[in-house]
């Protein structure tokens, strides 16, 4: 009998890194002729949809939705992929190439499951719980400026439309909490709402400071004035601290680690979506995720300069910066513990909102003087 | 019914933890009484694991008892079947030989590595780091392929028998356990930095559940649990068994009493394990590993006491004989059914969140409390 010890896997680092780049870059390159391809062709067709409104709103709405449901099954195959990097294991590998479809598969098993409504609950609200939460996060895409052609509804107060629509989503959640008639659920929705609310005023107070730079609520605006050099680098004194806050505040917009207590596993069993499953479980997770990329996009418009950049086309650019922001959350995500309510709401109250606050004033004595 | 008919009910919320739960590390259940987020009462509830182990043992030859123990503290279970067979050699006066000694203060030092890292993994993801939880699961894996190798079993080892051990350690096992230590402090001091310095994890355990000396003495707490209120109580130094009066090794305790002093010790006692494991390993005497003791197996009339230090704390055994092959009565002092008492004392004013790390903290397995 000898002893046997577990070694670990045979990998070669070095090897999956010069991989991965090279695949990175036949995907950007493969999205980035995209842009070349001829679509001046369907230019009959996009006059006639210019023609008709409501076809219009109808088709916009169908792509935003499409988009999200396409960015979610990738983000969430990424973040399996990145907290299995992260814990020294390799993450889901079985279905399709490295696990890529692993999403799909999940998402087709969702919908294939029993709709479950619990006896005691709510109904009303139970069922309609998941769609407050999700078409809010879908209006608010409407506005996030791709490229300065490729917005969904582009008009002179987006960032605060941006702003003010993604509050709604704070009703569903209560509203899942409540009508789940579950002690978790309650608790976990009675968090979320004191949690979103709270992170609202720094997270405002910082746009606020961007847009008093930018002169305009107009998110394309906003990018267009960055067109010299980024927000974070023409301002760097105002605008580094300033996207320290935004992040720190986007965190628990998405009830992200170290933010996560509205659905804090360890504590809450599943938090305000205890008593989901199948489509509408999906639905918050779409959401999520979908609110995930919102956040790391809005971040990008407002500090990062949006499309702005040499080279690849402009829709290409803000993906990639989003990409790269949300890998930055998943980092968080994945090495931080959770923070209690009560230090959660001190650290909003007490650091965040004075810091904010400060970083207003600052802001407008230096465009006073300056 | 008009306004006025209405009374709004403000009475708190009752909220059962458990059994079926995340954080309750088994079929703990935990009746809290909550005014929002802030606990007024705590009641634990136990007995859904009850199997009457107390009961098999009676029913049973001296020798069969043992895989019952593996079932006690299912994460340690080699330091169970130390306790129980150390009273059944005190009942029926059999002297264990030497190396026998040193092998299983080795085992239970090993187990003791595997269990505190279940507990570093399965702590910080309580507290949300769920990464924590993937790495000491990765070094708990080199201990428990070692004590595979030794044993055949990864977690019900029925290893350490009345009379010493069945088996010698197999070929290779000693460079095996020295290639592990050499990693080791190495992996544990890289999970320590992650956590031990993070702000959150800090803000999240410093000053919570916080034990005072004298009430971890009033309650009968052992263990890591009342080192980590500054009393430096273990069963290994305060009343050594099989060889640990040889051994040298350092007692931690930290006075503070809260949930991060509690788990600086088990961190600490980690540490000191690797030097006892080195120790056994250099000054282990060649020689038998088994007393021979008669088929039927009956002590005189009489009782014995067996006192350990498992993972959790001071797990003892009590033992009594008529004269028959079967044991009279045997009743086991569990230190996770003890450490339970002290949270109806502790829970009160604190917040749902920090339910989850002091009981975390006590590292209680509920295999042991329900026996």
């Amino acid at each position: 009998m000898s002893v046997q010890t577990s070694q670990p896997a045979r990998t070669a680092p070095g090897g999956q890194l010069v991989l991965g780049l090279i695949l990175t870059l036949v995907l950007v390159g493969l999205v980035s002729a995209l842009a070349y391809l001829p679509w001046y062709l369907l230019a009959p067709a996009t006059k006639f949809i210019a023609a008709h409104p409501v076809l219009n709103a109808f088709l916009d709405a169908l792509v935003v939705c499409a988009f999200i449901a396409a960015q979610c099954l990738f983000l969430i195959w990424l973040e399996r992929k990145f907290a299995g990097w992260l814990q020294a294991r390799l993450g889901p590998m079985h279905v399709g190439w490295k696990g890529t479809f692993q999403t799909v598969a999940d998402a087709v098993k969702l919908l294939l499951k029993e709709d479950i409504i619990p006896t005691h609950a709510d109904r009303p609200l139970f069922v309609i719980a998941p769609y407050l939460v999700f078409v809010p996060t879908v209006l608010a895409f409407m506005v996030l400026p791709f490229s300065l052609s490729w917005v969904g509804y582009d008009f002179g107060l987006s960032a605060l439309f941006a702003l003010s629509i993604s509050t709604v989503a704070a009703m569903g959640i209560l509203a899942a909490g409540w009508g789940s008639n579950n002690k978790y659920s309650l608790l976990g929705g009675v968090r979320a709402v004191a949690q979103l609310l709270s992170y609202e005023i720094p997270m405002v107070l910082v746009v606020l400071a961007v847009v008093m730079l930018a002169d305009t609520l107009s998110l394309t605006q906003i990018v267009q004035r960055q067109a010299g050099l980024w927000n974070i680098a023409a301002q760097p004194l105002l605008m580094a601290p300033a996207f320290l806050i935004y992040f720190a505040c986007s965190l628990a917009e998405v009830n992200r680690a170290p933010f996560d207590l509205p659905e804090a596993e360890s504590e809450l069993v599943g938090g305000f979506h205890t008593e989901y499953s199948g489509m509408r479980f999906a639905f918050f997770f779409l959401a999520e995720f979908a609110n995930n990329f919102f956040s790391a996009g809005l971040a990008v418009v407002l500090f990062f300069g949006g499309w702005l950049g040499p080279g690849l086309p402009a829709p290409v650019w803000f993906t990639l910066k989003v990409l790269l922001l949300i890998g930055l959350m998943m980092w968080v995500r994945w090495t931080l513990p959770r923070l209690r309510i009560d230090q959660m709401m001190g650290f909003c109250w007490k650091l965040l909102v004075p810091l904010a606050l400060a970083l207003l004033c600052a802001t407008a004595l230096w465009l006073v003087k300056g | 019914m008009t306004l006025t008919d209405t009374e709004i009910s403000s009475t708190g919320m009752r909220l059962n933890l458990g059994p079926q739960h995340p954080s309750t590390h088994g079929v703990l259940r935990l009746l809290v009484e909550l005014d929002g987020e802030v606990i007024h009462s705590c009641r634990p509830m136990i007995g859904y694991l009850h199997r009457g182990l107390e009961k098999m043992f009676e029913a049973r030859p001296y020798r069969q008892t043992i895989p019952f123990t593996d079932r006690l503290d299912y994460l340690a279970s080699l330091n169970c079947n130390l306790a129980i067979s150390q009273a059944i050699e005190r009942l029926g006066g059999v002297e264990v030989p030497e190396r026998a000694q040193y092998i299983r203060v080795l085992l239970c030092e090993l187990n003791r590595i595997a269990s505190h890292l279940v507990f570093l993994g399965t702590f910080a993801s309580d507290l949300g780091a769920t990464t924590v939880f993937l790495y000491s699961f990765r070094e708990r894996e080199k201990v428990i392929d070692l004590l595979e190798a030794m044993t055949g079993a990864r977690l019900t080892y029925n290893y350490i028998r009345p009379g010493g051990v069945p088996e010698d350690l197999p070929e290779g096992f000693a460079e095996g356990v020295r290639a592990f230590l050499d990693e080791f402090p190495r992996a544990l001091d890289e999970n320590d930095r992650l956590l031990t310095g993070n702000g959150i994890f800090r803000a999240r355990l410093e000053g919570v559940g916080v034990i005072s000396p004298e009430m971890a003495i009033a309650h009968g707490a052992s263990g890591p649990v009342i080192r980590g209120s500054g009393v430096p109580y273990d069963i290994r130094r305060i009343a050594p068994y099989e060889v640990y009066d040889r051994m040298e090794f350092h007692v931690p305790a930290f006075a503070e009493g809260d949930c991060l002093a509690r788990y600086r010790v088990r961190i600490e006692e980690m540490r000191q394990s690797a030097r006892i494991i080195t120790q056994c390993l250099r000054e282990m005497p060649e020689g038998e590993i088994m007393t021979k003791m008669p088929k039927i197996f009956k002590p005189p009339v009489g009782e014995a006491y067996s006192r350990t230090e498992s993972p959790r704390g001071e797990l003892s055994v009590m033992m009594v004989s008529d004269g028959t092959p079967n044991p009279a009565r045997v009743h086991v002092r569990a230190p996770s059914f003890v450490h339970l008492s002290l949270l109806p004392a502790l829970l009160p004013g604190t917040k749902i969140a920090d339910v989850v790390a002091i009981l975390g903290s006590f590292d209680t397995v509920l295999g042991e409390v329900d026996r």
